[in-house]
């Protein structure tokens, strides 16, 4: 019987409206600390958004309000004291296309640091090394630091972003479909870098991917159409079902 | 907790934008009102119909350039518009080729080219030869002015016509040049039509290029070998005069220019899309 | 027979294309033809030389280059950030009803034709600037003088440079504003974001006024004073290339005279053309 961890995010009752428009109906569920947490469901269920909700990353979307609780170690990221910019530097976020700055990799891996600060060159460093070497890019990379990021390929520039992510020492860590826009090799390579990364950080991570859930993560939750439809442990999910959706999709019956 | 610092400087830049929005637009209010004011106060019938009286005497007004203005925008559309139009169809039915790359290139030279630069080219082309000033010296230099803009709004115009309407046309058999003319052109013509009026509104405005090429013309005339008086040109010498009277009717001068050219926008955007929705089934 | 037809018709065609080259070749050559005696005279003493004097036939052309580019630069420092902080504001931060209006308006600031401009400068603009001379003691205190000539030329270039920057703006990808926030990033941080992104061609769109700066004749010419004298000082009358083509071409009485005032002339096509063509590459290289 495997020991569960202590929660991190409790989320409780929680919906989302783009405008009027509901996309996200009562959603609760805890998702637990240094473990790999997925969100599987065919597009446009709501995995994307209820994850950029985790951070208020929808904030920035007009017209866009959610309501209900989420809670991050007890305090509610939607309060009114809630400090916006804070939250985003707890929470980590990787999203579905790497999307570097058209700066080095040095600069893009000290950005967080730097706008939070950290002018030490000898910390910045420090970081930047130790960053990159838990992203599993530091040797690909070390000799170049100052090369620009766009000469990296696909898969290194979202290593990157992860060592980025992971620069300014965040608790969580969301991940937005991180492989989809990656080949196979590309795609081990962030699987693996997931399962060592999960010993330090709490993931979040939304695939389409099925056989990549069912690989990486812990927990699984399964959307449909805003409405999360079943939550637990990965196997069970994926071998003995509760509702009759989540066997439909998980066996490819549909989406 | 982020720094306060961080805050204040992301609310500070916030306001500063905000208020640049401010110190563009007072200057608009400040110049609109100026006009508006001392443009209507000048205002009277005799600015409509009589021509400038001799220099001292109070009185008279600004037909001539009006009418002036308009032939001389008028000549400047004659010329604009079929070679713009036409070089415009040429760069969208061969965009790559070399050639279309260097004409795409003159043209964009030619549009950043000071408008008195043009003016001098047009001195040079059709006044000294005849040692004359003209109207048409005037036309060209204004039609060169607005050929850049006639190009290019031709030329984005005609891609954006759906593929689809090519197509058709050339199963049914029709040339390339049947095509263009008889359907790509026509669905394309209000948009062409608004980039006329468009670049009409600019060499309105135009000052610089006129004052050695139609120069100014006291009295009335629709020779357009001779020089003729715009509404630009006197606004500009009644404006530098030392009289209290050509002050106001300059001011009555650019009332009615700024007029002229919100007019030709007003056309462009509202007329134009009455006639793309009479364009479609 | 068609093929015959189409070959007609790109000859046609390409006939009137051709006709814009013409008329582009034919300026640089114009200009040059007719200042070939002042060209000749005074070689390249001309661009240096301080003295303009039509009485004696000594044209010197240093005090205008001055005039023009102090002018100009003095525009783009004033106007610069203005025209950022309106581009940033537009595409940014201003709620999504207010961004049509609010770019319609900065729009209509371009549509002012130049004439327009120096009339409201010599009637409302300079009698100010002269109270404000008074005020800090300068001497002399005109009115008409560079700073009238800076400020004027100011406000018509923000339009150009503002609705450019904003096209750049519009076409930086937001994810990089996202990655920005996602790592907690205050707003105007995310904004320098986007602005490092295009900053190639913000920096064109810059230039693209600082070139309009440059060939803009009627409104400085109603408010800088006129006067050829190379002097650092914002309060004293100055005079600019444009603005002296502008004055004196018809009053040009031998052809000296007129051929070193085409030789202005032509000094200005050549500037105005390289600053335009290298703005265009930057800008065209982010929107590409």
């Amino acid at each position: 019987m495997k020991v569960t961890n202590p929660t991190k995010i409790t989320v409780k009752d929680f919906n989302f409206y783009y405008g009027t428009a509901k996309v996200l109906h009562g959603i609760t569920l805890d998702v637990p600390e240094r473990q790999v947490t997925a969100l599987i469901g065919p597009s446009g269920c709501g995995k994307s958004t209820f994850v950029r909700s985790i951070n208020r990353m929808n904030d920035i979307i007009p017209d866009a309000h959610g309501e209900g609780t989420v809670l991050i170690d007890g305090k509610n990221v939607y309060g009114k004291e809630t400090d916006v910019v804070e939250l985003r530097r707890r929470v980590g976020m990787v999203f579905q296309k790497s999307n570097p700055f058209p700066k080095s990799i040095y600069d893009n891996v000290a950005y967080g640091l730097r706008i939070n600060g950290t002018k030490n060159k000898r910390d910045l460093d420090e970081t930047v090394e130790k960053s990159l070497t838990r992203a599993a890019l530091w040797d690909e990379v070390k000799d170049r630091l100052h090369a620009s990021a766009f000469a990296l390929s696909g898969g290194q520039q979202q290593r990157l972003c992860i060592a980025r992510a992971l620069a300014i020492d965040p608790e969580i860590l969301l991940m937005d479909e991180p492989a989809s826009a990656l080949d196979p090799i590309a795609t081990t390579k962030i699987e693996e870098l997931i399962y060592e990364l999960k010993s330090n950080y709490t993931i979040v991570i939304v695939t389409h991917n099925m056989q990549q859930a069912a690989r990486v993560s812990d927990r699984t939750a399964f959307f449909m159409l805003g409405k999360l439809v079943e939550y637990g442990d990965t196997k069970t999910i994926f071998m003995n079902p509760r509702e009759k959706m989540t066997e439909d999709y998980v066996t490819g019956r549909f989406g | 907790m982020t720094s306060l610092r961080r805050r204040i400087v992301s609310r500070a830049a916030e306001i500063f934008c905000a208020f640049s929005v401010l110190v563009a637009l007072l200057p608009l209010a400040f110049i609109l009102f100026y006009v508006i004011k001392e443009g209507i106060g000048a205002m009277n019938l005799a600015f409509f119909t009589q021509m400038p009286k001799p220099v001292g005497e109070a009185g008279g007004g600004m037909a001539n350039a009006i009418v002036g203005t308009l032939i001389l925008i008028g000549l400047a559309a004659l010329f604009a518009v079929p070679v713009g139009v036409i070089c415009g169809i040429h760069l969208s039915e061969y965009p790559k080729s070399k050639f279309s790359t260097m004409a795409r290139f003159a043209a964009d030279v030619l549009n950043g080219v000071p408008s008195i630069v043009i003016g001098i080219f047009a001195y040079g082309i059709a006044v000294l030869p005849v040692k004359r000033f003209s109207a048409i010296a005037g036309g060209i230099a204004l039609g060169i002015l607005m050929l850049p803009i006639v190009i290019r709004t031709t030329e984005e115009l005609l891609r954006l016509v759906p593929a689809g309407l090519r197509e058709g046309a050339l199963a049914l058999g029709a040339s390339r040049s049947r095509a263009i003319f008889s359907v790509i052109l026509p669905a394309a013509l209000p948009g062409i039509l608004t980039g006329i009026l468009v670049a009409l509104a600019r060499v309105a405005g135009e000052t610089a290029p006129l004052l050695f090429t139609s120069f100014n013309n006291r009295f009335w005339t629709t020779n357009l070998g001779q020089p003729i008086a715009s509404l630009t040109v006197q606004v500009f010498t009644y404006a530098i005069s030392p009289y209290e009277d050509w002050h106001r009717q300059a001011w009555a001068g650019a009332f009615l220019l700024v007029m002229m050219i919100l007019a030709l926008s007003m056309i462009a955007r509202f007329a134009v899309r009455r006639l793309e929705r009479m364009n479609r089934p | 027979m068609r093929r015959g037809d189409d070959r007609w018709f790109r000859i046609g065609t390409g006939a009137f294309a051709a006709l814009v080259l013409l008329v582009v070749a034919g300026i640089g050559f114009e200009l040059t033809r007719q200042s070939l005696l002042s060209i000749e005279k005074f070689g390249f003493g001309f661009w240096k030389g301080r003295v303009w004097d039509p009485v004696s036939g000594d044209f010197g052309a240093l005090p205008f280059i001055w005039g023009t580019l102090y002018s100009a630069i003095l525009a783009l420092l004033l106007s610069t950030p203005i025209a950022l902080g309106i581009a940033v504001f537009i595409s940014e931060l201003s709620p999504r009803a207010l961004r049509q209006p609010l770019a319609y308006l900065t729009e209509l600031l371009a549509a002012i034709p130049s004439i327009v401009y120096g009339l409201w400068g010599i009637f409302v603009l300079v009698p100010i600037i002269r109270k404000l001379e008074v005020m800090l003691g300068a001497k002399p205190a005109l009115g008409v003088g560079m700073l009238s000539a800076a400020v004027i030329l100011a406000i018509m270039v923000v339009p150009l440079t503002s609705s450019v920057a904003r096209e750049i703006l519009k076409n930086v990808p937001s994810t990089q504003r996202e990655a920005a926030y996602a790592l907690g990033a205050t707003r105007w941080e995310a904004i320098k974001v986007a602005i490092g992104f295009g900053r190639t061609g913000i920096i064109g769109a810059v230039m693209l006024g600082f070139g309009r700066a440059l060939g803009e004749t009627m409104a400085v010419t109603m408010v800088i004073g006129n006067n050829p004298q190379i002097t650092a000082s914002l309060f004293k009358p100055q005079y600019t290339m444009a603005a002296v083509i502008a004055n004196e071409f018809t009053e040009a009485a031998d052809e000296l005279y007129l051929h070193a005032l085409i030789e202005i002339g032509l000094l200005l096509f050549i500037i105005t053309i390289a600053i335009n063509l290298l703005s265009r590459l930057l800008v065209r290289k982010v929107t590409a």
